[in-house]
Parts: structure tokens; sequence; C-alpha cells
């Protein structure tokens, strides 16, 4: 799986290459490509945190915790993808680098509770696991509402009805890059992941040791 | 020894980009083509562009790198510890 | 069992207020603090000598944040002092009834803060306080109470964490966004020149639902988030 993601990547940009100029965009909109995917990575990052979060508090899975970590590392890198990408689109395309409109907001609002919980478990000593975890659940009930935010406000990010209209040409280099950007997401998961679990068996194997 | 394929493809991949935008872009089919309006007027896009591309190719590939040194040191330490547990 | 839930809150801010009473401490430093940082933003955003317009939405909100992150560390920093914290989770009570006592507590604080906090807006900033006198209430117990809600939590949560001071403001400002921009928007709705009480109430109502989600959510993980 790993090979055929790192393929998928190494193919993506003759795709969009050859994907058709728009007429108001121009060049500029191909920046679409990577932006799209990753931000629907973000958000299904950040979903999985939240689901992980679950298990973890309520359903008293002590692994889930190692998932929570993953999950919530990869949603600081693609919300990071995104709200890097976004703005380099917005500034040719709208003008401004950043509007303080719905899905904007939550998207950085989100993107920042993520790194707090990254710096909760760096810093916050023992026990931040549940903290981290309460904090990732709470992330996670904002999802649902930066998707649907666009919907409900005026705004000038592109309502969430332009992509099944999009035409093949378009089309095809898109969905393309999703299923990459798909691939990469879950090998990047469960690598991480696995680094938890090993840095745990780690523990575990002092721990055996200092019994000896 | 998957991780360091994967790197290995991952920084040849980085590599097309850079000369995939160098190629002229296909006449557009059913679009107006927008190079016809006057180069002054617009914002230069190839930066942009490129901006984006890069800091997506870099932060991803520093990600996966960083990753792949921390699995490998972990492993090191297991097999180290599990040598001396026997 | 609510009226078990509702006996356990009372006792638990019946505490806190009593306490809180014998020193006064939080209250006249959080209230002092406020006044402080009322008063940065009257110095920094004036244009010839008059304050400039339409920022007494935001500061009066900021001022409640930043006092209220105060308040939280401080009344939470009490209980750890004294490990209080560790005896009210031993006790034989409902936990998501010990988060409402506190949430209860720490709510009444800052209420008796904004008492201060607004007049003084209105005064330093020429904001109609007094215009629409009730609707501007009831978005700030609405806001305050969402800001609380999640805050609450954080800093019961935080307690016997590491750089707790800092981590709390991280963890807690981008949870409260809605509700900070809620509470803006609406009470500048109510500030402006001629009064919008249709898009304030939008905005309250907004800030009804956070409340709920968010006190719903708190009191439901409050239990698994703190146990051992």
């Amino acid at each position: 799986m790993i090979g055929l993601a790192a393929a998928m990547f190494a193919v993506a940009p003759f795709m969009i290459n050859n994907a058709p100029s728009e007429a108001t965009m121009g060049l500029v909109y191909k920046i679409y490509f990577f932006h799209m995917p990753s931000a629907w990575m973000f958000l299904v990052a950040a979903t999985t945190a939240g689901v992980a979060s679950f298990r973890l508090l309520f359903l008293k899975r002590p692994n889930a915790d190692h998932w929570v970590i993953a999950a919530a590392e990869l949603a600081v890198l693609f919300g990071a993808l995104t709200l890097v990408s976004g703005p380099l689109w917005a500034r040719k395309s709208w003008g401004v680098w950043w509007v303080w409109d719905a899905r904007l907001t939550s998207s950085l609002m989100v993107f920042l509770i993520f790194v707090a919980y990254t710096l909760l478990r760096k810093y916050g000593g023992a026990g931040s696991d549940k903290l981290g975890a309460g904090l990732a659940l709470f992330g996670m009930a904002n999802v649902p509402f930066i998707y649907i935010s666009v919907n409900y406000w005026r705004t000038f990010h592109p309502p969430t009805s332009v992509v099944p209209k999009l035409p093949v040409e378009m089309g095809i280099p898109l969905w393309f890059c999703v299923t990459a950007f798909t691939l990469l997401y879950v090998v990047l998961l469960r690598l991480r992941a696995r680094l938890e679990f090993q840095r745990a068996r780690v523990e575990a194997l002092y721990l055996a040791e200092d019994e000896l | 020894m998957r991780l360091r394929m994967f790197l290995l493809v991952m920084v040849l991949a980085g590599a097309w980009p850079v000369r995939a935008m160098q190629q002229p872009p296909q006449p557009p089919k059913d679009f107006v083509p927008v190079d016809e309006s006057a180069p002054g007027e617009q914002i230069p896009a190839m930066p942009l562009i490129g901006g984006a591309y890069g800091f997506i190719w870099v932060a991803v590939f520093g990600y996966v790198w960083s990753l792949g040194r921390k699995l490998q040191k972990v492993d090191a330490e297991i097999t180290e510890l599990e040598r001396r547990k026997k | 069992m609510i009226a078990s839930f509702l006996r356990v809150a009372w006792h638990v801010m019946r505490k806190d207020i009593t306490v809180e009473v014998r020193s006064l401490e939080i209250l006249s430093t959080t209230m002092l603090f406020s006044v402080t940082v009322v008063l940065m933003f009257s110095f920094g955003l004036v244009s010839d000598g008059r304050p400039v317009d339409d920022v007494a939405a935001a500061i009066l909100w900021i001022a409640i944040a930043f006092s209220g992150t105060l308040a939280l560390g401080r009344t939470f920093e009490r209980e750890r002092h004294n490990d209080t914290l560790r005896a009210l989770m031993l006790a034989p009570a409902d936990r998501p009834a010990l988060y409402a006592g506190k949430l209860a507590g720490i709510l009444l604080l800052l209420v008796l803060v904004e008492l201060v906090l607004v007049p003084l807006v209105g005064l330093f900033f020429n904001a109609p306080v007094l215009a629409q006198a009730v609707p501007l209430a009831l978005l700030l117990v609405a806001g305050t109470l969402g800001f609380c809600a999640v805050g609450t939590l954080f800093a019961a949560m935080l307690v016997r964490a590491r750089s707790r001071d800092v981590l709390l403001p991280v963890m807690l400002y981008p949870m409260t966004v809605p509700v900070m921009i809620a509470g803006v928007r609406g009470t500048a709705a109510l500030f402006q020149p001629a009064p919008e009480p249709a898009v304030a109430q939008f905005w309250l109502g907004l800030l009804v639902a956070f409340d709920v989600v968010f006190v719903l959510l708190a009191l439901w993980t409050f239990e698994p988030v703190m146990t051992d």
C-alpha cells in the first residue's frame, strides 16, 4: 500500500498539468487539486481522533490512545497543508489572503484545537491522555459544523455543491488526488500509531527488565 | 525496508513537479484561455502555485522522514531490549 | 435523581461561595484585572483624544475572556492547593453534579465581575449599554455560560497537569471562538446607534444552542476524564 500511495503521488503532477485552465481563475485554480483533498483528510483525521477519543474515554480501550495521538498529529499536518494552500490560492482568486467567513474560521479553530492537543501531550505530563481525549472529542464535535457552515452563511468560499458539477477533465485529476491523499493518510496513520505501539512495548520491556 | 522504498519513491516523486511545471500547459478545449489578458494586470500565479505545492511536498516529505527516523530508532531499541532479555 | 443532582450541585456551589466570601480574594482580583484590561485598551485605542468607534463590544468580550481564564485558573488552583478536589471526587456524589456546582459558582463570580465591567466599557467607549439592557444581559449570561462550561471542564482536567497555567488558555480559546464571535456580533448589533434587536436575537439563539451542546458534552465527559 505504501508503494501504491507513493506511485500515485509521482503521477499526480502530470494529471494536474493536463487539466484544462478554468475560465475565471486560470492557472492558479490548480492548487485546488491538492487543497481540497488536504481539507478532506484534515476533517477525516479530526473525526478519527474524535472517534478514538470516544473509545478511550467511554469504551475504556487504552490502546485507542495511540490512535488519538496519530490522528491528531495528522490533523495538524493536513490542516497546515490546507490552511497554507488555501490563502495562496485566495490571494490570486479573491484578492485577499484571508476572510473571516464561517468555513475558514471554524477550520482554523479546529486546527488550533489539535495543535493544542499536541502541545498538551508533549508538555502536560502524566494523565494527559484522558485530558487530550476530552479535548479531541470537543474538537470532533465541531467538524460537521465546518462542513455545513458554508451552506448556511454567505461566503466567498465555493459551496460544497461545486464538486459534483465539475467537468470530466477536471474531475479525473481531482478524484485521483483524493485517492492519493486518502492512501497517504491511511499509511501515515498506521505508521504513526505503530510508533506509539512500539514505544509502549519499549516501556513494557524496560519495566520487565527492572523487575528481574 | 518498505519504509525506505517509500521514502525513495517520494524523493523521486518530488522531482516530477519541478519538471512538470516547466512544460507548457495544453491548449484548453472548452474554456477561454486566460493567457490573453494583459500580463501586467495579473498577480503572477506561478510563485503562488509553486509556493503551495512546494510547501505541501516539503511538509509531507518532512513528516514522513521524521516519522521514519523515529520508527527506526524505536525498532532498534526493541531489538536491543529483546536481545538483552534472552 | 434530578433532585439529588441539584442538591449536590447546590452544596458545591454554596461551599465555593462560602469560601470565597471569607476573603473575596478571587472576586476582587479578577475585577481589578478586568478593569485593568479595559483601561489598557482605552489607552491604546484612542484617536484625537476620543475612543475609536465600534470597538466596545469586542473589548467587553475580550475582557470577559481574559478575566474568565484568570478566575478559572485561580479557583482550581485553590482546590489543588488544599487538595480538596480529591476529597470532592471521593465523595459519594454524582460527578456531573460536582461539575455543575463548580460551573454555577464560577458563572456567578463572572456575572458579578461583568456588573462592573459593562458600565465601565460603556463609560470609556461611549457605548449605549443601558439602551438595550435586557437583550444585552441575556447575551452576556448566555455567552459567559458557554465560556465557563468549557472552561470549568478544562480547568478541572488540568488541575494535575504540568504547565497548566499556559495550557488552559491554549486549549480554551480555540474551543470558545464560536461563543466569542456570537457574543461580540450580538453585542455590536445592540450597541449600534440604531440597535438591531433581531440580529442580536439570532446570535443569542446561536449562543443558547452552543450552551446546550457544550454543557451537555461537558457533563457527559467530566466523569471519564477525571477518573485516574
